[in-house]
């Protein structure tokens, strides 16, 4: 990846996550914390490696993403919205009643391809699709992504063994592992363990990678689509509500919705963080 | 009344019969020798999919293959779709409103011995209740294959309810059609409507013509839609004959004598009575013993409109 490619990744990246916080702040509502460990991998994926026309949101081979942990809105609808699905100004009405700015991924918005929010479902219809076109043959790619406390539900590997045995090579799962869920640490709550030996034994091709450096992002997304006759799984060592020192690695950031104050030195930060990639 | 076949078997041929739509894709989670999904698997092993045991995973794989434009039927016991897999229904496949086909057998009591865990008494009531999804209960072999092609051209979420007992075929008459919220008429009555879905259908038949016997004319109308509920045919009948009788293999609560007494509560109060199970969990035995330990044959529905009509 040349420099400048990087650092416009970098800063769209921190472009959404400014964007995320302005939509909380006119909602008043949602879940910060594991929108912003995202923000990386969603610029990587909307912005370099995706195939989608925002003009075609519905063309039958576009590239396929599945919002599993479904409460990340705040980081998937800025992306959506960058992209060019629909204006930046939709974003005011998130989560408001006269909006179609729902709180959790709904098809309805344009970009989103399936409806989550029920954590643990979204990998099955991530599955459904990369099965889907191993018959069609269109020759897209389905991305999913995992929360990392959402894969204590058991319906995840349900869908792993099923896209392991159907040698579903044409799906990339990304697990944004960012090690806290809504009431503490993963290790307190339950204990997800070996990530990685989990999911090879599941018989998935496995990386890890740290999920804020977008170059690492790039070329794990690359060599997993390269993988033949596996499914992937790359594990993004990430950290819940990055890009906002206070917010960082709290678990009570997970759905908190800042005061003026925390606003206003969050705003700060990341501004900041975006003047210093633009020098 | 002719031949007997289960619902299930009637359906895999029937499946297996519209089958070359390469739309279609099958999924089942090891039960296809039982649900007969495997006779479609059998002739068109590409676009059949056995899930395994993971009936959850199931329901979501059908919502992804939908949203790509296939049309999946999803196949196990009525226990463990309408059941297990009830919010991966409800939020993967209803609520975004996918083109999936959702084939829940061996439901009721007349599963049989496999016993209680295995009788799905609940399917009716839990899939009703769902927004976008459309339910349906066919009576016998003849029905259940009509219902194949509707809800393969319907729009949208289905749940067909099949049964695992052989079953009497009645909707053989002339001039049968059958279409998606159309209630079928299968005896004319004044004196009482018997409103029955599944195999209760055929024991309604036999129970109006007993009761001629006793000088009665029973109407019948054989509910194959649970909703959308035939609510015109409901309220005609509440305003042609002074009783109604709903009889369902499913708990009166929140089944078809609720839906029937939903409609006319709001709009034309009349004497319901709703031969189910009452809030009840089945157990192992034959199936035609437990059909008629809980007042679900013919002779339990005579003998509940006589004692409603006789003074």
């Amino acid at each position: 990846m040349n420099k400048k490619k990087k650092k416009e990744l970098e800063k769209k990246a921190v472009q959404l996550r400014i964007t995320g916080l302005k939509m909380v702040q006119t909602a008043q509502s949602g879940h910060i914390g594991g929108a912003f460990s995202l923000s990386e991998i969603l610029s990587v994926l909307y912005f370099d490696k995706m195939n989608v026309d925002p003009k075609h949101p519905h063309a039958p081979d576009r590239d396929r993403l599945v919002l599993s942990k479904g409460h990340a809105t705040v980081a998937l609808y800025p992306a959506l919205a960058c992209r060019g699905f629909f204006p930046l100004s939709d974003l005011d009405s998130f989560r408001n009643i006269n909006g179609h700015m729902s709180g959790h991924a709904e098809i309805h918005v344009p970009g989103v391809d399936i409806s989550t929010g029920s954590l643990g479902q979204g990998l099955s219809c991530a599955v459904g699709l990369a099965l889907a076109e191993k018959h069609s043959k269109l020759g897209y790619h389905t991305y999913a992504i995992l929360g990392d406390g959402e894969i204590q539900e058991g319906q995840i590997w349900e869908a792993c063994m099923f896209a392991a045995a159907q040698r579903l090579d044409n799906l990339t799962a990304i697990l944004d592992s960012n090690k806290v869920q809504l009431d503490g640490s993963i290790k307190e709550i339950l204990d997800t363990g070996d990530l990685a030996g989990k999911f090879e034994s599941f018989g998935f091709h496995v990386q890890s990678i740290d999920g804020h450096d977008v170059e690492a992002i790039s070329n794990a997304l690359d060599l997993a689509e390269s993988v033949k006759d596996k499914p992937s799984m790359i594990i993004a060592n990430t950290i819940k509500g990055k890009g906002v020192s206070f917010m960082e690695g709290k678990s009570e950031w997970h759905g908190k919705t800042p005061n003026e104050a925390e606003f206003k030195l969050a705003f700060q930060e990341l501004e900041e963080a975006y003047h210093k990639l633009e020098e | 009344m002719s031949e007997k076949t289960a619902t299930r078997h009637a359906y895999g041929e029937a499946l297996a019969d519209i089958g070359s739509d390469p739309k279609i894709i099958v999924l089942d989670a090891d039960v296809s020798s039982c649900t007969m999904s495997c006779i479609f698997a059998k002739k068109y092993p590409q676009r059949f999919h056995n899930m395994g045991i993971a009936e959850a995973n199931m329901t979501g794989t059908a919502a992804g293959l939908a949203s790509a434009g296939f049309l999946p039927f999803v196949h196990t016991f009525a226990m463990f779709l309408a059941g297990r897999a009830y919010e991966q229904i409800r939020n993967s496949i209803a609520y975004p409103n996918l083109n999936v086909k959702l084939v829940g057998t061996h439901a009721g009591l007349s599963v049989g011995e496999d016993g209680a865990t295995h009788q799905c008494l609940e399917d009716l009531a839990l899939m009703r209740v769902i927004p976008n999804m459309c339910v349906i209960s066919p009576a016998d072999g003849n029905e259940t294959k009509h219902a194949v092609r509707a809800i393969a051209d319907h729009k949208g979420p289905v749940y067909l309810r099949l049964g695992r007992l052989s079953v009497e075929t009645v909707t053989d008459i002339p001039g049968y059609s059958f279409e998606i919220g159309k209630s079928v008429r299968l005896r004319s009555g004044s004196d009482a409507t018997i409103i029955a879905t599944g195999l209760m259908v055929p024991e309604a038949v036999k129970a109006a013509d007993r009761l001629k016997q006793h000088g009665l004319h029973v109407q019948v109308l054989d509910m194959h839609t649970i909703k959308p509920l035939d609510t015109q045919a409901v309220l005609r009948a509440a305003q042609e004959t002074p009783l109604i009788v709903t009889a369902e293999e499913h708990n009166i609560l929140g089944g078809l004598g609720s839906a029937v007494c939903e409609v006319l509560s709001q709009n034309s109060p009349a004497k319901v009575v709703c031969a189910g199970t009452n809030d009840t969990f089945g157990h192992s035995g034959n199936a035609p013993a437990l059909l008629e330990e809980y007042g679900l044959t013919a002779d339990a529905l005579c003998a509940r409109i006589l004692s409603e009509l006789e003074p």
